[in-house]
């Protein structure tokens, strides 16, 4: 065993139990926690896969954007732990037969010989100057612009969408609009009026 | 490395139709409060780009992103049937947006996009493409059935559709992912080839193809994964439930046929068998729960169910013929669901919708014409003669027996007489009963022109239904 | 004589002279950080107190250069009180997650053309990744806390982080156009030649977001609501002692990174000022060091000067100027790189 698979045992282990623990620990963000591990174990997986840019994309993306936004709505949110276990122990036999076939079928066609990839025939380590980023972005730019392209569709609709259903207007707020507080002059503010100054009473 | 840059002429109508989305959003913004501007621009990109869809077809199958996209007879012929179908869904529902708050510009955007979406799963070629086309559609439909914010029913059904839809891409992304392990290409054709000359492990295959049909048949919303249909559709606002109802099953159609027959030509004994089951299955619980509705949406749904599985028989036979006259009949369910969801908005009012089955008493003495309009695309529907429904489930049944399928198109014909019950049963509503509210029918004079034009091109169709069907055959043959 | 020394050590230690060099080097780096992070709380005292016409610390040794010590010694002796309800590995946790991103960044970090620890192929990849991690100490320390004000101190400096990022890293997808690498050793061997080629000019609207973002990021004034003392919001009231003053080294470790990247992407790292004699005897560290210092001047001045942004003052100019300014110029270089005049932006 060489230092490689040493690392690779020690990083797919800890990704192994953190996913066992996102599903089996009680709280949702200790679970949500676990799962910035896993993705980040992930991350270093896909390393030693010389896939540098998804790596890090992977770290930068799901543990410094995504992840913390789930966890600002599961902070957010006030869970009833209680609720939420209700019915496991009723719906845990119709469960259990639906995962036991689903395993039975995987084991059945997965146990086969011939679904074991030939490692041996893989590609061997590429040269040092060797850039997995710029090969990546090469691809999507040219064999695969259209679905790139595409994809940046989705992201546009995204955002059209998500404003489109959560924006409205509330008439009764006192919204403040800074541009026209900045805009604001004196006369609009002030107004200066000349009284003639009162006379004491004759009295 | 040297790139060539992409022949861009097949793609036009796309990148036009993605240009004017994006004027429409902007337009939208600086037109103030006036909506219309949106709305014609919308209708202005419908037409311009079918115009484009016309000149740059050629009638021979052309490639181009790297093998990514692909135009041919059969994708401009969708194409074109797309706009009309997205065109008129605009001028149906125009009035009932505008009284419902939700003529917007990010309506008209959405749909556009939508409709980008479903052209792009038109001309795909690519395992990819047809994803990101999926994603694209069903992405605003998502978010049109969410539009209505403050309707709870509307919020629930989008996001049973939302949870459900993505569902259904997971499992379609497995089953892509799968057969690209088993076979080593994404491009359909390639696939295709590479499955022909024994590549592949063939228990991966099936593997595979399990998981496709699965997200496929979440998709076109057949039994047993039909639960989101009829939600969704008594959910949404009824202009976004036409929507839905209407052009995106003519991008589901090429959906399946691009992926089963021009993708896994060489599987087909092994999806044939699945989809048969799809198909039973459909059209009996689509046509017998549809029996039990009071609410004309929700019965509407069903009837799509079962109008699927009806779609399903010509796809299972497996040979160009079955794919026209499935072609055809997806052609005509579009017609004839715009004019039925048309009916709908046409006696819909402010703050009332005429969703329900006893808003239709009396139609005859309201509105003769519009009762009579009604009659024939309900006689459509349920397959009467001389209406195009009829000609539809007859050519569908056509194949399925010339594929030898003898049981199913008998249990399919008994299906279909059941399902003629509640079709009938509106008719009766309108003629022999009488009317609860006697308000006047309103209703814009295009509105009125395209409802009669409908009623009236289903009864055309089914006299003379040659042209069409004949267009139908010929865009298969020459395309796949 | 260093050779020799660094030659005699690997011959006695064998196979783990790796494993020592490289902690030797880490330790070479975070050790004068450190020193620093504590002098840098002594300059900002002094500074802000000489632009206040004031005089800053002066009791603790010579003109009070042993304040820091003294302030680390009290930090140091004084208990760490956990919150009642607070859930107490996450509370720990917090800090640490604040400080170990802030102090990882550095493996990537060129202080010249060879002394850098890893000089790695994607570094600028590297460090947009790590810093985005800094947010979780912060999230989780308001949360872990029990306690409202921390949890909306937390919760505040998470969205103004989130924000803020995206801004950042479209101001860097700017210099990785204009450098065609990712490799910040690249980046700045392609701004060689002195002030004018650095890539303040050509990208000056993405410097002046980056510099600003950088403030708003290490949540420093006038992007300071996360502690807005005035508020008593703040996302480490519940932390006291060596808890507390893990943050604070966070805070400031994270200031100096910034300030550095600041320097090596925009301000041309350890190149001279000018590219002609006099200048270039000065070694190329120093005068990273000088940039940097510059830097973290201006941040000490943004505090002394400009009053508190408010909440959603922050959220506009986050989300609604800066995104766009980024997205805008973005598209300028690109297009200004097809035409004739595309050398100006290398």
């Amino acid at each position: 065993m060489n230092f490689e698979t040493l690392i690779f045992y020690f990083l797919a282990s800890i990704m192994l139990f953190a996913g066992l623990r996102v599903i089996t620990v009680r709280h949702p963000i200790h679970a949500a926690l676990y799962l910035v591990l896993a993705f980040f174990t992930a991350a270093g997986l896909w390393l030693m896969l010389e896939a540098e840019f998804l790596a890090i994309t992977l770290v930068l993306v799901y543990i410094g954007a995504v992840m913390v936004l789930f966890l600002f709505v599961v902070m957010m949110l006030d869970l009833d732990l209680q609720r939420l276990r209700q019915g496991f122990w009723q719906s845990l036999p119709l469960a259990a037969l639906v995962g036991g076939l689903m395993i039975l079928e995987m084991v059945l066609v997965l146990g086969r010989k011939s679904f074991i990839p030939d490692f041996a025939s893989m590609e061997p380590h590429h040269a040092a100057d060797y850039s997995n980023t710029k090969e990546l972005g090469r691809l999507l730019y040219t064999d695969y612009v259209y679905p790139f392209e595409l994809a940046a569709v989705v992201l546009l609709i995204a955002i059209v969408a998500a404003i489109a259903i959560t924006l409205r207007r509330r008439k009764n707020t006192k919204h403040q609009d800074p541009a026209e507080q900045v805009k604001v002059r004196r006369a609009d503010r002030v107004r200066m009026v000349s009284m003639p100054s009162q006379k004491q009473s004759e009295e | 490395m040297a790139f060539a840059m992409p022949n861009l002429t097949p793609a036009l109508p796309e990148i036009f139709v993605l240009t004017m989305a994006s004027v429409v959003l902007m337009a939208d913004l600086f037109s103030g409060k006036n909506r219309f501007v949106a709305y014609m621009l919308t209708q202005i990109t419908l037409l311009g780009a079918a115009w484009l869809t016309v000149s740059t077809s050629g009638g021979e199958i052309v490639h181009t992103f790297s093998g990514m996209f692909v135009d041919d007879v059969m994708s401009d012929v969708l194409k074109l049937m797309t706009y009309i179908a997205v065109s008129a869904m605009l001028v149906y529902s125009r009035s009932y947006l505008q009284l419902r708050d939700l003529f917007r510009g990010e309506f008209f955007a959405l749909v556009l996009f939508a409709m980008l979406g479903m052209m792009v799963m038109i001309s795909a070629n690519h395992f990819i493409t047809l994803y990101m086309g999926l994603e694209i559609l069903s992405l605003c439909l998502y978010s049109l059935v969410a539009l209505q914010r403050d309707s709870a029913q509307a919020t629930e059904a989008a996001m049973k559709y939302f949870v459900l839809g993505a569902l259904a891409s997971g499992l379609l992304l497995y089953g892509m992912s799968m057969i690209y392990g088993a076979t080593g290409h994404l491009e359909l054709d390639k696939v295709a080839t590479a499955i022909q000359q024994g590549d592949g492990n063939r228990t991966i295959l099936t593997f595979g193809l399990v998981f496709l049909v699965a997200g496929l048949a979440f998709k076109l919303g057949v039994v047993p994964f039909h639960m989101w249909i009829p939600d969704v559709y008594q959910g949404a606002p009824t202009a976004v439930t036409m929507f839905i109802g209407s052009a995106p099953k003519i991008a589901a159609f090429a959906f399946v046929v691009r992926l089963l027959s021009e993708g896994l030509p060489t599987l087909v004994h092994d999806w044939q068998g699945m989809l048969i089951i799809l198909a039973l299955l459909s059209m009996a619980i689509g046509n017998i729960t549809a029996i039990a509705q009071t609410n004309l949406k929700r019965m509407l749904a069903y009837s799509t169910i079962s109008h699927m599985g009806f779609l399903l028989l010509g796809v299972l036979s497996g040979n160009n013929g079955g794919y026209g006259a499935s072609m055809f009949y997806v052609l005509v369910y579009v017609m004839m669901s715009l004019g039925a969801f048309g009916m709908i908005m046409l006696l819909s009012r402010q703050g009332f919708e005429a969703e329900k089955l006893e808003d239709f008493k009396g139609l005859n003495q309201r509105s003769p014409w519009h009762a009579f309009v009604m009659l024939l695309l309900m006689f459509s529907m349920a397959g009467v003669p001389p209406t195009v429904g009829f000609y539809a489930k007859l050519s569908v049944l056509n194949a399925a027996l010339s594929a030898g399928f003898v049981w199913l198109a008998v249990a399919a014909v008994l299906f279909s007489v059941i399902g003629a019950f509640y079709y009938l049963r509106i008719i009766k509503l309108m003629y022999f009963d009488a009317p609860q509210d006697d308000s006047r029918i309103q209703a814009q004079p295009d509105m009125n022109l395209l409802l009669s034009m409908n009623g009236l091109g289903v009864l055309a169709l089914g006299i003379l239904p040659q042209p069409l069907m004949a267009l139908c055959v010929y865009s298969i043959q020459h395309s796949l | 004589m260093f050779e020799t020394v660094i030659l005699s050590l690997q011959g006695l230690l064998g196979p783990v002279w790796p494993l020592v060099y490289s902690m030797a080097k880490i330790v070479a780096i975070v050790a004068p950080l450190m020193l620093g992070v504590a002098y840098l709380t002594y300059a900002e005292r002094k500074i802000i107190g000489y632009m206040q016409v004031r005089i800053g610390p002066n009791r603790v040794g010579p003109k009070g250069w042993l304040q820091p010590i003294a302030d680390a010694l009290k930090l140091m002796t004084k208990e760490i009180i956990i919150p009642s309800g607070s859930n107490k590995a996450l509370f720990i946790l917090g800090p640490v997650l604040a400080i170990a991103p802030a102090l990882a960044a550095w493996a990537v970090v060129p202080f010249s053309p060879e002394l850098v620890l890893a000089n790695v192929d994607a570094s600028l990849l590297y460090i947009m990744a790590i810093t985005s991690m800094g947010v979780y100490g912060i999230v989780l320390a308001g949360w872990a806390s029990n306690s409202k004000y921390a949890f909306l101190g937390g919760m505040r400096a998470a969205a103004q982080i989130v924000a803020y990022e995206i801004a950042m890293g479209f101001a860097l997808v700017g210099v990785l156009m204009a450098a065609q690498s990712l490799n910040l050793v690249e980046i700045v061997k392609a701004q060689q030649g002195g002030v004018f080629s650095w890539y303040w000019l050509p990208l000056f609207p993405l410097f002046i977001v980056y510099l600003i973002a950088s403030v708003a990021e290490t949540n420093r004034a006038p992007f300071d609501v996360v502690e807005g003392e005035s508020e008593i919001v703040g996302f480490h009231v519940e932390y006291s002692g060596m808890a507390f003053a893990v943050f604070f080294l966070a805070e400031y470790a994270n200031m100096i990174l910034v300030a550095t990247l600041t320097s090596i992407m925009f301000l041309g790292g350890w190149n001279p000022l000018f590219d002609f004699a006099p200048f270039t005897w000065i070694p190329g560290f120093f005068w990273l060091i000088g940039k940097v210092c510059f830097v973290l001047f201006l941040f000490l001045w943004f505090r002394a000067t400009f009053p508190r942004y408010r909440y959603d003052q922050i959220m506009r100019l986050g989300w609604k100027v800066f995104i766009p300014v980024t997205l805008v110029w973005i598209l300028v270089v690109g297009a200004m790189m097809q035409t004739p005049y595309g050398y100006l932006f290398h």
